[in-house]
């Protein structure tokens, strides 16, 4: 019986039946869970969002929370403008960054974050009226320790004052480096600015040993000097005209036009009263 | 060794002929996951349904199976029903999945399914097969959670998640053992429990297989 088993012709039958059989049933388990797998994606990515906003409650719907409280915008880079050209609901900054076409080569002093590519479109999250938004969430990433963090960067509606920080993603040491998801040292983020002066587009927020002694300055992670360095370095990267750098100051702009126009018109009914 | 009886295949793997205590075999993953122990329990109960499954298809196929491809043949099956359980974990415990990470993956290099398939259900009848697998998923399981309770309880104060020493990082006083967070930790915590077993079962002491010679001169290397 061994020795029948062994005939090339039976080796090929058994080999040939074997991969149908096999192919057929993983084929059979990706396709069916797919789209529930998407869906587990699409909800972790929301309830990060919505974490970071101070909006996430367990057990909440996720999912009409987030439709009712955030709109994504897909932002241009260079200019810091709105773009239409495509549709943020679909659009996935981390293709583009891979794409030749939609992004650029960051190379040497520049690329702080070590990041190696960069997108020229990427996704803000507007929470409340997106014309006049309470938060702006900024995704945000770079190199840690042992490789790449990502995270977002919450920053309330003046443009400049943070609001949260989350990291959904990293591989830092754990009790070290992984710290950086411990809520109480994310607590100590709330109320620092990135600018330390309002005209000013360089980003001075940084992690200092130590303690902090300023609003742009937070205690950085005991024991993790290379993770600290690594945040703060994203966060500059990210902060800067190469990042969310020109967005901001547009969107900064903005407000202080309002603003005086707010004025103007108060004024005016003033004399007309 | 005489004839395997059900409950026999199914028990003795747990305590007298551990996978990973007797055989060692499978530490690999028992280092990477073990950190918290809902993850280990995921990780073990993933363990024992490839086993026990891939136990029984072998066993089913074990008169078809050419010889020489044998290997190949269990790896194949092994591999699908891996592929099977990461594609669950990833719809129904997204959570778990992301800690789980590659190690769902990995289950397919774990020696202890390859092990059980080549050593036992290639001789074995399809239910007989089927337990031993499930026993050596239990096997491997219970080290898991040996492991992982200490490490986790100690590394982080916590059992399941659920605080018992409040650490010091969020206000109490425990004092975190950062170095039962790290993989390394699991071996000292796996050769405790292996001194453990063979002090209640001194017939798992294994013969020295050579004995070395006594030094002749106080330094022989210099």
């Amino acid at each position: 019986m061994a020795q029948s088993n062994n005939s090339i012709k039976k080796i090929l039958t058994v080999a040939f039946a074997l991969c149908i059989v096999c192919s057929i049933i993983v084929s059979t388990a990706a396709v069916a869970l797919r789209s529930k797998q998407q869906l587990n994606q699409e909800l972790d990515r929301k309830s990060n969002i919505l974490a970071v906003a101070d909006l996430y409650e367990p057990g909440m719907d996720i999912e009409e929370a987030y439709s009712e409280q955030i709109t994504p915008r897909v932002v241009n880079l260079e200019t810091g403008e709105y773009s239409d050209d495509f549709d943020p609901q679909s659009y996935n900054s981390f293709q583009a960054a891979k794409d030749p076409a939609q992004s650029r080569t960051l190379s040497g002093e520049k690329d702080i974050a070590g990041l190696s590519r960069l997108e020229k479109h990427s996704t803000v999250y507007l929470v409340g009226n997106p014309d006049d938004p309470q938060q702006l969430i900024l995704p945000i990433r770079g190199q840690g320790l042992w490789g790449l963090m990502r995270g977002y960067l919450s920053v309330q509606g003046d443009g400049n004052t943070i609001n949260g920080i989350t990291f959904y993603s990293h591989s830092e040491t754990p009790g070290l480096g992984g710290e950086v998801d411990n809520p109480r040292w994310k607590a100590q983020w709330e109320g620092k600015e990135i600018f330390a002066e309002d005209d000013s587009v360089q980003p001075a927020i940084q992690l200092v040993k130590g303690g902090a002694s300023s609003e742009t300055e937070v205690d950085a992670l005991s024991g993790a000097s290379l993770t600290s360095k690594g945040v703060s370095n994203l966060l500059q990267f990210w902060l800067s005209p190469q990042g969310f750098g020109e967005y901001l100051a547009k969107f900064r702009e903005d407000i202080s036009r309002s603003e005086v126009q707010g004025m103007a018109t108060a004024s005016d009914d003033t004399e007309g009263a | 060794m005489s004839a395997p009886t059900p409950k026999g295949v199914l028990t003795t793997p747990i305590f007298k002929n551990n996978p990973i205590a007797l055989q060692i075999l499978g530490i690999c993953s028992a280092l990477a996951v073990t950190s918290s122990m809902s993850v280990s329990l995921v990780m073990a109960m993933a363990v024992i349904f490839v086993t026990a499954l891939s136990n029984l298809f072998v066993s089913l196929l074990r008169h078809q199976i050419p010889s020489a491809i044998r290997i190949i043949v269990q790896m194949t099956i092994i591999a699908s029903l891996v592929i099977v359980v990461d594609q669950i974990l990833k719809a129904y415990a997204y959570e778990m999945s992301k800690q789980l990470s590659v190690f769902v993956g990995l289950i397919i290099t774990n020696c202890i399914v390859m092990g059980r398939a080549e050593g036992f259900a290639m001789q074995n009848p399809p239910l007989l097969s089927f337990l031993d697998g499930i026993g050596n998923g239990l096997g491997y399981g219970f080290i898991l959670m040996v492991v992982s309770f200490f490490r986790e309880l100690l590394g982080s104060g916590s059992v399941f998640g659920i605080t018992v020493f409040e650490t010091v990082q969020n206000g109490g006083w425990y004092v975190p053992n950062g170095l039962l967070l790290l993989p390394p930790s699991a071996f000292f915590i796996i050769g405790l429990i292996i001194w453990v077993l063979r002090a209640l079962n001194p017939e798992q002491i294994e013969e020295n297989e050579f004995t070395m010679k006594a030094n002749t001169q106080p330094k022989e290397a210099v």
